[in-house]
């Protein structure tokens, strides 16, 4: 058993140096079979496994990570967690989720610097305002927190914003969800993995899937880098490689792999409170607990799978930024980053049986896969113990595409750009 | 960013072009519901090369066949197509 992270741990350490502190998983070889094998070591891949061990008792479960714990998207992202959406099917499975995370540092017994802070979409003109007051009602049937604010409760909250009538992007509203917020992406990685790896489950790194073993319609493990792994049930996990290792499995699936990029700015004194995004514009603004601004924009409407994007795409998401908070204009940026998103077909993630035997898919998170971290990994995991999906993951089908049940937040149609 | 060599108009930067599908996910009017389906919705998405559409958006229009790698982001051909390949 793993010494608890607390307070009277650190002040036991004080007497003998620190020198009491293990490290927070294992690294053990990998075993010859499994009961569940999950691709992908992320955020979701870690949560599904912990869910598995914890809510399901199913611990001999093996977690395969090609490269570390922490390096892929669950470490690339903007880390705003929310669940504002107007969709019932969407927003009713982000709220679950949203509540798992409101208890998370508890459950897990690590920090994740949960921090409700509130999250808002600007509404520039009068469509803008109908259709955050339409999302609102929406939430608000279905028992989630949303309020309209008018520009002077704005300006209560954030003095920044060019609220005045001849500013380029007029500022008419927003629509704020107050249980919304931040944390610490990396925090929720080595959290869940601490948790899972506490529970028995083995965390494998460094240990690429290179193919899967096939019976007849039946997935029955995996090749890796390390040698073959066998498992009754085996679950892809892979964020914006979905469509690659899907492919390994003979599978075309309705994703397209995008690079999306945000970027940090020094570290200041507090000048963002909340999280802003816009209904219209598209660019997020948040500051971390370390102080720096951080920012993020549109994908690269293009497939790619390098982890590096064009400047330009920043350039647009930063102008807009400072149009309307104009004091970012003053900050120098820090560092860029990308990620490989798995762009899918109607902007909604997909969780549930894939049509080959023993193998299961959760895909397609688009660039909203942070927030989902703690319903996709419950859900998943229920999805991978009983073979069946749960109520919450199951609209998030890939037979929806054929049977014309897409979930469209945007209304963009059957291509991966949606926002 | 890089630069792609137009057939039309020689080489210009990527922020001229914009990316549309690929060929390989035209719709065929005429297809049975299940190949149309899969084509309007499903994407091979290798991590290696695939041939892509893309158009002049911002230059002479017109529209053209890449065929680039996902990884590398090299071209390895540009092909002039005619309204025929529309989508």
């Amino acid at each position: 058993m793993k010494t608890p992270y607390s307070a009277f741990s650190l002040l036991r350490g004080a007497l003998n140096g620190q020198k009491h502190w293990e490290p927070a998983w294992r690294d053990p070889e990998p075993k010859a079979s499994y009961d569940v094998i999950i691709i992908g070591g992320g955020g979701h891949g870690l949560a599904t496994a912990y869910y598995l061990a914890k809510v399901h008792g199913i611990r001999n479960v093996a977690v395969l990570e090609k490269s570390w714990i922490g390096g892929g998207n669950v470490g690339r992202n903007t880390t705003l967690v929310r669940s504002n959406y107007r969709l019932p099917q969407l927003h009713n499975f982000f709220e679950f989720g949203l509540k798992l995370w409101h208890n998370l540092s508890d459950d897990l017994n690590y920090n994740v610097m949960f921090s409700p802070r509130g999250a808002m979409f600007l509404g520039h003109n009068d469509g803008d305002m109908i259709k955050l007051a339409e999302r609102g009602d929406a939430m608000r049937c279905d028992g989630i927190d949303a309020e309209l604010l008018t520009p002077k409760q704005i300006a209560k909250i954030e003095p920044l914003l060019d609220l005045s009538r001849n500013a380029r992007f007029p500022i008419d509203g927003a629509l704020i969800q107050w249980r919304a917020g931040t944390a610490r992406h990396d925090a929720v990685a080595w959290g869940y993995a601490r948790a899972a790896d506490a529970l028995g489950v083995d965390i494998i790194q460094k240990c690429e899937v290179t193919g899967f073993v096939k019976d007849g319609n039946r997935i029955t493990g995996v090749e890796t880098t390390r040698g073959r792994i066998l498992a009754a049930r085996t679950g892809i996990c892979v964020a914006g490689h979905s469509g690659h290792v899907a492919g390994l499995a003979g599978l075309r699936l309705p994703i397209e792999s995008q690079t999306l990029q945000a970027l940090v700015t020094e570290g200041v004194k507090p000048m963002v409170q909340s999280v802003v995004m816009s209904q219209s514009l598209h660019f997020y603004v948040s500051q971390s607990d370390k102080g720096g601004i951080v920012m993020g924009g549109d994908p690269d409407n293009w497939p790619s799978y390098a982890r590096r994007g064009q400047p330009t795409i920043k350039e647009h998401a930063i102008a807009q930024a400072v149009t309307v908070m104009p004091a970012l204009s003053r900050l120098r940026m820090l560092r860029t980053w990308s990620g490989v998103t798995d762009m899918s077909f109607d902007g909604s993630p997909i969780i549930g049986p894939s049509p080959i035997d023993g193998l299961y898919l959760n895909a397609g998170w688009c660039y909203g896969g942070f927030k989902a971290t703690p319903a996709s990994g419950w859900t998943y995991a229920h999805t991978l113990a009983t073979g069946k999906p749960h109520e919450l993951n199951a609209p998030f089908s890939l037979e929806r595409f054929m049977t014309g049940a897409t979930i469209d937040e945007t209304s963009v149609g059957p291509f991966p750009n949606h926002r | 960013m890089y630069q792609i060599t137009c057939p039309h108009c020689g080489p210009r930067a990527q922020t001229e072009f914009t990316y549309e599908r690929t060929t390989d996910s035209i719709v065929d009017p005429a297809a049975e519901p299940q190949t149309a389906m899969q084509a309007l919705y499903t994407r091979a998405n290798p991590m290696g090369l695939d041939d892509e559409i893309w158009r002049h958006t911002y230059g002479c229009r017109a529209w053209m066949v890449l065929t680039r790698h996902r990884v590398t982001h090299e071209i390895h051909a540009v092909k002039a197509i005619g309204p025929e390949a529309l989508p």
